[in-house]
This record gives C-alpha cells, structure tokens and sequence, in this order.
C-alpha cells in the first residue's frame, strides 16, 4: 500500500477513526499497548480484532477488574509504556477511581516531577436507548474537578482519530471520553499517520453573531441542528465545540462571548456542577463587561437517568431545549 | 426442609418453566423491539440455579442479584405481569419503569437489586446479613453472582468480610464459562471458583448448576449453616448461558458446535427425566404445569401491553426519599 498522502481521506464511521488511531499509534510506537475487557471482540468495535493486526502481546483483554488493570495501566505509564486503556462503559469508571484521582492524577506532582504517566483512559459514555441509571452517564464534570488530568470529548470521527492520536502522544493521563451514539456517525477522515488535533484547541463549527452556544460532545451535533433551526427565526448562533475541556481553549470561548455578548452552555450531564457550571463562572469572570445578560445552562435533569423511553426523553437535554434556552438568553422567551 | 417431596420438586419444575418461559418471551419482544434497551442479559439454561438456590430460602431471605437477574427474581418469588411490565419500562413495573431490566428487582419478595455493575452485590450481600444479625432476625442473604465477577476486588472483599464477621450469606457462583466474550481459561488461572473459598477459611463447593436438585442440597445445607450463625459458604454452580451474553449479542466467540451442546444439559428436561424415573410426577402433570405457566406469561404480556407509561414529570420521591427519623 501507498504511504498516504496529506490530503487523502476515507469515509470512516467515529469507532473505525478510533480503531485507526489506535493501530496507527500502536504501528508508530512499540510502548504502546491496549488493555480492557473484552477489547479483542470489543462491543463498539473501535478495537475488535486488532490484535490480529498487530502485535497481539500489546492487545490484552483482562479480566473484569477496572481497578487492577487501570493500576496496572498506572504502573505500566511510570515505567516506560503508553497504556491506552478502555473502560467498556464510562460509568464503570467509578470502580477505578482511586487509580485515577489519587494514583494517575497525582503520581508525577507527588513525585516533585521524577516520572510521567502517558495514560489513556478511553470510555464511552452518553444516552443511548435506555441504557439506564448505571450505563448512560456523562461524568466529564466530575474529572475536571481533578488538577492533573485531561479531558477530550470528540465529537465527531475526525476530532476522535485526531485527539486520540494527540492523547496517547501526550505524556499526561488524559481521559477520552467518546460517546456511545457517535459510534456509527462517519464522515471523511484524514488518512495521514501524522494527522492529529490538538489538546487545548476549541473548534468554532458554526459562526454567528448573536449567541454562543458552548457544546460538549454528542451535544455538538443538536447545538447544530438548533441553530439551524433558529437562523430561520433570524438568530445567528455560533456554536463552539471545545474538544477538549482539560486544557480548555479559554481565548476562542472568550473571543466569541466578546463578540455574541451571550452565552449557552450545553452537556448531557446532569445541571449542578456540570461542565456548564465551570465555563459559566470562567466568562462571566473573565468577560462580564461583555455580557448582555445571563449565561443559560441547558443539561441533564439532576437525577439518576432512567429507563423508561419517556422518562429518559424527558431527562435528556433535547435540541427544543437547546433552541429555548437560545431563545430565553436573548431575551424573546 | 431438605426432603424432596412431590410438592417441592414441583413447585421447582414450575419456577424452572416459567423463567424458561419468560425468558423466550422476552426474547421474543425485543427481537419485536418492544422492550427498551438493548443489554437484555436473559437466563436461559441456567434455570436450576436461582431456582435451587431460592428453594431453600425463605420469603423473608435477601437475595442479591446481577444484571443476569430475571431468573433469579422469578425464582424468589415475584410476578411475571409486573416483571415483564417492568421490562417494557411500565409505570406498573415493579420499579415503575425506572430501572428495567439490569436494575429489575422487587423488595416485597426480598430482591435488593439487580446490577448493572460486575460484582458490586458481593459487598452489598454482606451488609443485609449484618444488618439481620444485628436486628437480631435469623434471615439469610443470598448472593448471586458470574465466573467474570469472581475477579472483581469486591469478590474478595466481601467474602473476607463475611468471614470475618461470621455473616449469614450464602454466596453462589454460577460458573456459565464465560464473562461475556471471555473464556474462564482467558480470566482466571483456576478452573474451580470454589477453591477460593478455603483463601477466606469458608468451605466453598462445587455442584452441577444444571442439576436443580443437586443445587438445592448444597443450598439447603449453605442456608442451615448460615442461619445458625455459622458463618458464609461459597457454592459454585456450573451451568451455561445458551443466549449471547444480552440480546444484542452475535455471540461470535462461541463456535456453533459449541452451542449445539447446551440443549443437551437442559436443566428442565433433566428434572422431568428425574421426576418420571422417581414416579415424583407423570408427563400429563408436568404438561399441565407448563400450560398453566404459559397461560401465566400470556397474561403478564397483556398486562404489560396495557399498562400506562410513567408520566415525563419525574417523582422527586425517587430521587430523596424526603423523610426523616
Ligand atoms: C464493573 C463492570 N465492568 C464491566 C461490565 C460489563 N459487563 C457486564 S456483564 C459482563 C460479564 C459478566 O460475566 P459474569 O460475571 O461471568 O456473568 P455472566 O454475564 O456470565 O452471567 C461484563 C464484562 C459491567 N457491567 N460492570
Ligand atoms: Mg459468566
């Protein structure tokens, strides 16, 4: 096969983008390795049967035992690897926790700097069909609260081989947290090896003038639609997606509430001391002067996600709620 | 209690069929998408199990289960209308829709959960027999868990503690070969679950978990043993899981030479095999039981089918109970 070009791309869905920059990275750098349950079959497929393509010593599906392998993954990442580890649903995360906010966060400030620990923790998380309280979580908002960790939310298959890349090159835990309903979502993908985005770069996909609307991944694509639907009312959106919330790109938010005057935040996690919660005490410090008015926060219902079709539609954050809070921060609700 | 009369072998034969029942059933809705969600893990095959096990309970005993759980919940005694009802995410639903089928549970019956998290029921089966020793009740709590969750730390953490403490808990293993898409030989370096019991100095066997009489012996004497304050017993069941891992499952990592086994160790057919050879029951009374469970299924179905979706303005009940002492 042809070393591929700059430009060229391939239509790939956000699991096969993720699944490239994983066998591109483990191609790129034999300290890389995979860890997780049931990773070989993998449910999602971003690593089914990759340890058929590549060494298969560096794809090793564990026992469920969140704890051992993320500690083991911690070890490893002090030690010489890059581990990218998966948690087969976000919500599970919580069984680690130690690994991560005490160990993983903590190990190379502890140590007055004598190691790294070039971790990656790749979860899924989100609504997907009544999936319930225990498997649709988003818990970005409980991460950021973390010094030492970062953050990507991919919205898209671009963003995801690009941050993925980008996160296993880094030398910091970084948790990506990717998002159940986007798996099958494609779109044209750069094929480069050496394609990546950046940690730390917000993406500004919708320009408009007169309200910024701040979404977090699978929220990127209903902030859309809703201001597609408002530019038909003759309000302008400009929707921003951040990408990557640790480090998070405070100029280009910044920027645009200076221009806007007004500002929506928009997750799927759940309202009190969410993501919203952060990015609104941030602008309405750093840029009040240019305020119009209140900053509106549209998220999940502060309560554990239920089964229920119904109930979940009413729990969730909705491109109607995103519109009406659109609509309640310029004033016209 | 251990004697095996009739009545109790029927009554077993009875709860075997309808989880049997209930689950084709269940299988077949989704299949129809009339049941929300698609991580359905149904129990089919591993009937003799939660059966076995409950049988040697009694109503006012705990059960713990797993996001494996409608088998086990069948078997302690709830109804398949508010069962199913439950899966359809119904407000008439024994947790009015709101937990489905991986949070399925009924504490009328003494179900405390369903799981959706591997193992968590291990650390929480040692905390119901705690608070039964000291309220001073003699109830037993059972715990059900996978061959996948014996490796989660809160296996060996809840056995040690129910040790310790001499707890009341039966703890059951059952061994089905597989956590989801992994072998037991890929997940662990022994082959009998059972020998970890001796790391916490509670005896721990293994029994035929397609063999519900085998089952409720074993269970009979856990039980006895817990409920005279002698402390936690580790039973393994060795069964097989005949669906994919849920519903959704293409169940690609089992060959079909493989699967084409598990009829053959049909833990139903068994018991009437037994129950004719015994003279316990003659194929005309087990054909009766199983059209009068099938008529039960029918109509948990339509109870189901009629019952009204929760209303979108959630019960802030739910979420804070909003009492006091
Ligand atoms: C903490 C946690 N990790 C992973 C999962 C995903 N998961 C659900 S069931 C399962 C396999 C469980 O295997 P086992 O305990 O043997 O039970 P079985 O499914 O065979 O009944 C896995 C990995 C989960 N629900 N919770
Ligand atoms: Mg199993």
């Amino acid at each position: 096969m042809a070393e591929a070009t700059q430009s060229e791309t391939r239509n790939l869905a956000y699991f096969e983008a993720i699944r490239l920059a994983l066998k591109e990275e483990l191609e790129l750098d034999p300290t890389v390795i995979l860890m997780g349950e049931d990773i070989r079959y993998s449910i999602f497929g971003p690593t089914r049967d990759l340890h058929l393509e590549v060494d298969e010593r560096r794809v090793l599906d564990t026992p469920i035992t969140e704890s051992a392998f993320v500690g083991a993954a911690v070890g490893a990442a002090m030690t010489g690897l890059r581990p990218v580890v998966e948690i087969m649903f976000a919500d599970f995360i919580t069984v680690c926790m130690d690994q991560i906010i005490n160990q993983a966060a903590k190990i190379r400030f502890m140590t007055g700097g004598q190691v790294k620990v070039p971790l990656v923790v790749r979860a899924p998380g989100g609504y997907l069909n009544s999936s319930a309280a225990q498997h649709s979580q988003s818990l970005e908002a409980l991460f950021m609260h973390v010094p030492g960790l970062k953050i990507c939310l991919p919205s898209n298959p671009v963003d995801a081989k690009g941050l993925l890349k980008s996160a296993i090159r880094d030398d910091d835990p970084v948790l990506f947290f990717e998002h159940k309903a986007l798996y099958f979502s494609s779109d044209d993908v750069p094929l480069d090896p050496q394609f990546t985005v950046p940690l730390g770069q917000a993406a500004v996909v919708r320009e408009g003038s007169d309200v910024t609307v701040f979404a977090v991944s699978g929220m990127v694509s209903s902030a859309l639609s809703a201001a597609n639907s408002l530019a038909r009312e003759g309000i302008e959106v400009e929707v921003i997606d951040p990408r990557t919330l640790v480090p998070l790109d405070k100029p280009t938010l910044l920027d645009s509430v200076r221009k806007t005057g007004r500002l929506v935040t928009v997750e799927e996690g759940c309202l009190t001391g969410g993501v919203g919660a952060e990015i609104s005490a941030l602008v309405t410090s750093e840029a009040w002067d240019d305020l119009k008015g209140p900053v509106v926060r549209v998220a999940s219902r502060d309560q554990p996600i239920p089964f229920s079709p119904v109930l979940e539609a009413a729990c969730a954050p909705t491109t109607q709620d995103i519109a009406g809070a659109v609509r309640k921060c310029l004033g016209k609700a | 209690m251990t004697e095996l009369t009739n009545e109790l072998v029927l009554r077993m034969y009875r709860t075997m069929y309808t989880i049997r029942k209930f689950e084709e059933t269940v299988s077949e809705r989704a299949g129809m998408a009339m049941i929300p969600g698609f991580m359905i893990h149904l129990y089919v095959g591993q009937e003799a199990v939660a059966t076995g096990v409950c049988a040697a309970l009694r109503e006012d005993d705990y059960m713990v289960s797993t996001h494996r759980g409608h088998g086990h919940l069948i078997a302690k005694g709830a109804a398949p209308d508010r069962m199913m009802a439950e899966l359809q995410g119904k407000e008439t639903g024994y947790c009015r829709g709101r937990g489905g089928s991986m949070h399925i549970t009924s504490v009328e019956v003494g179900g405390l959960g369903a799981n959706g998290i591997v193992g968590a029921g291990l650390v929480i089966a040692p905390g119901a027999a705690l608070s039964a020793k000291l309220r001073g009740t003699d109830q037993v709590t059972v715990c059900f868990f996978g061959d996948g969750a014996s490796n989660q730390g809160t296996f060996h953490e809840g056995l040690n503690l129910a040790s310790l403490w001499k707890l009341p808990v039966v703890f059951v293993c059952e061994n089905n070969g597989y956590g989801f898409s992994t072998p037991q030989d890929k997940h662990q370096p022994i082959d009998r679950i059972s020998k970890r019991a001796a790391s916490y100095d509670m005896p721990g066997i293994t029994v035929d978990g397609n063999d519900v009489l085998e089952v409720y012996l074993a269970a009979c004497w856990a039980v006895e043993r817990a409920r005279k304050g002698e402390g936690p017993t580790l039973i393994e069941a060795v069964t097989l899981r005949w669906h994919g891992h849920y519903e959704d499952d293409d169940d690609e990592y089992r060959s079909a030479e493989e699967k084409a086994e598990f009829p053959k160790h049909c833990p139903i057919e068994r018991l009437e095999r037994d129950c004719i050879e015994r003279g316990w029951a003659s194929t005309s009374q087990l054909e009766r039981i199983r059209s009068e469970v099938d008529k039960e299924i029918e109509k948990a179905c339509e109870f189901a089918d009629e019952s009204p979706e929760p209303s979108p303005d959630e019960d802030p009940a739910l979420i804070f109970s909003g009492g006091d002492r």
